[in-house]
């Protein structure tokens, strides 16, 4: 998703790791009970984290961090940083957990640990309201693939033939952009854009048949003027190529702070909690 | 440095150099008709024809070609009654609105070289296949067109060496050239260092046969200018400075 500075970031987390962090975390995780936790979100990137009019932090991950909170028996303090130094504070023990619409990635992994995910965005292609695509659905409503049993593949097989020779934009060096080569790479054309505008823009135009993208950019944009010809189609898609959701980034020294959010998360889901503030500020049911 | 990354993106950016050749000879042929066609027009003795050609290349020089081929392609894309043209055929594809764009460009450009090549002519030439009694297509064929294009020749060269850098500009338009292909890599790497050096080495390759080439025709159609010897050294080639060799030559000035 925001990817653009991980180079920085992670030598720079690797840097503040074997200079500060290590040996300070290692006292931390044995004697703490974690009765405090600071966590940190950007506060720019709605509706996942933003600033509201009156300078307030606002957002699904802030409702979502003060449950969370509450069922950990945690005091939470909520800060706001810079998406660029996120991963190289929280190394730096400025607080101990990030939410902040972060995606579960491998890369991430080597500096940092994730709890579970709490969330994730599906993706879905749209298309103009007049194509022949328009009125195309499938068996499932979602599919994860993670584990793709019969029924998903079945789902697969169905867009694939359906969209066979079709041209289909997406966002350069995106989890959907991995989705669209390994699973229908030989069957459509895919083209590429430097930013999701001027797909839209090509979208409008016709000269790409079919786009694919996050739920949580679509959702807005259908609701707008500007998407107003836009209709999604078929099954919102997680899992496999489009990463391991959205989760709580922590040190990876501490290890107990990783089990409270799991159980938490666990029972966040559980109950519902997750899906209700999802669709309170997506419009559509994101947990994972 | 990361050798091993610049070693793994060679074979990729390679495989754009064809896409890239494409749109350079395409568009620098198509420009180059097109700049004939716009020269001859500024030279017409009438009132209007060079009034209209002087406004196209008034436009097209004096605008940046990233705004032409946004213009063209996304512009163009927006209006209803152009995506139900028959245009739209070539229109809808990037490759032919880089085509477009890069030709209107360089035929700007290009017709300006040729209009100061034609200027160039001496009088005296024409004037004597005039009283040869030459036609004027004749005239044009066999005297001025020649004559004119040896002295653009230079002034082309570096047209064509702008063109095969301007073709990184359609990487904007989802074209994957060589350019488009590195932009991938790095969105994919966050390495630009690596990656652009790579690209920039494979556009100097693809500069350095285009200067031999030009150099080449330069002496074909210039045998009578091979051999002529290189002016005299003069104070100015060892190092004096022009402000100070003049004024050593030219007597001072009345007033000191």
């Amino acid at each position: 998703m925001k990817d653009s500075n991980m180079k920085k970031m992670l030598l720079a987390a690797i840097a503040a790791v074997t200079l500060a962090v290590g040996p300070l975390a290692v006292g931390q995780a044995s004697a703490d009970d974690w009765n405090k936790v600071r966590i940190a979100t950007e506060g720019a990137y709605a509706p996942w984290n933003f600033t509201d009019s009156s300078g307030k932090l606002v957002g699904f991950e802030l409702d979502l961090a003060r449950d969370l909170c509450a069922r950990m028996g945690a005091e939470c303090e909520i800060v706001a940083q810079a998406w660029d130094g996120i991963i190289p504070a929280l190394n730096a023990g400025k607080y101990d957990a990030i939410m902040a619409g972060m995606s579960i990635t491998d890369k991430r992994k080597k500096v940092i640990s994730f709890s579970n995910a709490y969330a994730a965005t599906p993706a879905r292609f749209v298309v103009l309201k007049n194509s022949d695509h328009a009125d195309f659905t499938s068996k499932l409503e979602s599919l994860n693939l993670e584990e793709i049993d019969g029924d998903e593949q079945a789902v697969l097989d169905q867009m694939a033939a359906a969209f066979k020779g079709e041209t289909i934009g997406v966002q350069v060096a995106t989890t959907h952009e991995n989705f669209l080569r390994e699973f229908m790479g030989d069957t459509v054309e895919i083209r590429t854009y430097d930013t999701q505008e001027n797909l839209d823009l090509d979208l409008q135009a016709g000269r790409v048949g079919m786009a694919l993208a996050s739920m949580s950019y679509w959702k807005p944009l259908l609701e707008t003027e500007k998407g107003k010809d836009f209709t999604a189609i078929g099954a919102g898609m997680t899992g496999g190529p489009f990463g391991g959701g959205v989760g709580v980034g922590i040190r990876q020294a501490d290890a107990a702070l990783v089990e409270k959010f799991n159980k938490a998360i666990a029972e966040a889901t559980a109950d519902g909690t997750v899906s209700k503030l999802a669709i309170q500020w997506f419009g559509f049911d994101a947990s994972y | 440095m990361n050798f091993e990354l610049m070693a793994e993106a060679f074979p990729q950016l390679i495989e754009g150099i064809p896409l890239t050749l494409q749109l350079v000879f395409l568009s620098l042929a198509i420009g180059f008709v097109l700049a004939v066609v716009i020269a001859l027009a500024r030279l017409a003795k009438d009132p209007v024809l060079p009034r209209l050609a002087y406004g196209f290349v008034y436009v097209f020089r004096g605008t940046p070609l990233l705004v032409q081929i946004f213009l063209i392609y996304y512009g163009l894309g927006q209006f209803e009654a152009v995506r139900e043209s028959i245009l739209w055929i070539v229109l809808k594809e990037p490759f032919w609105c880089a085509i477009i764009a890069l030709a209107l460009n360089t035929g700007a450009y290009t017709s300006e070289i040729i209009r100061g090549g034609i200027q160039s002519v001496p009088w005296g030439q024409i004037e004597a296949g005039k009283a040869c009694g030459m036609s004027r297509v004749l005239l044009f064929r066999r005297i001025v067109f020649p004559v004119a294009i040896r002295q653009a020749l230079p002034a082309y060269g570096n047209e064509i060496i702008l063109m095969v850098k301007s073709t990184s500009l359609a990487s904007t338009i989802t074209i994957l050239e060589v350019t488009g292909i590195a932009k991938k890599l790095i969105s994919a790497t966050w390495q630009p260092i690596e990656i652009f050096l790579v690209a920039g080495a494979i556009y100097l390759t693809m500069n350095f046969i285009v200067t031999r080439g030009i150099a080449m025709s330069e002496r074909r159609l210039n045998p009578h200018l091979k051999d002529r010897p290189l002016p005299k050294r003069t104070a100015l080639d060892r190092g004096v400075t022009a402000a100070s060799a003049p004024a050593a030559a030219v007597p001072s000035k009345p007033a000191e």
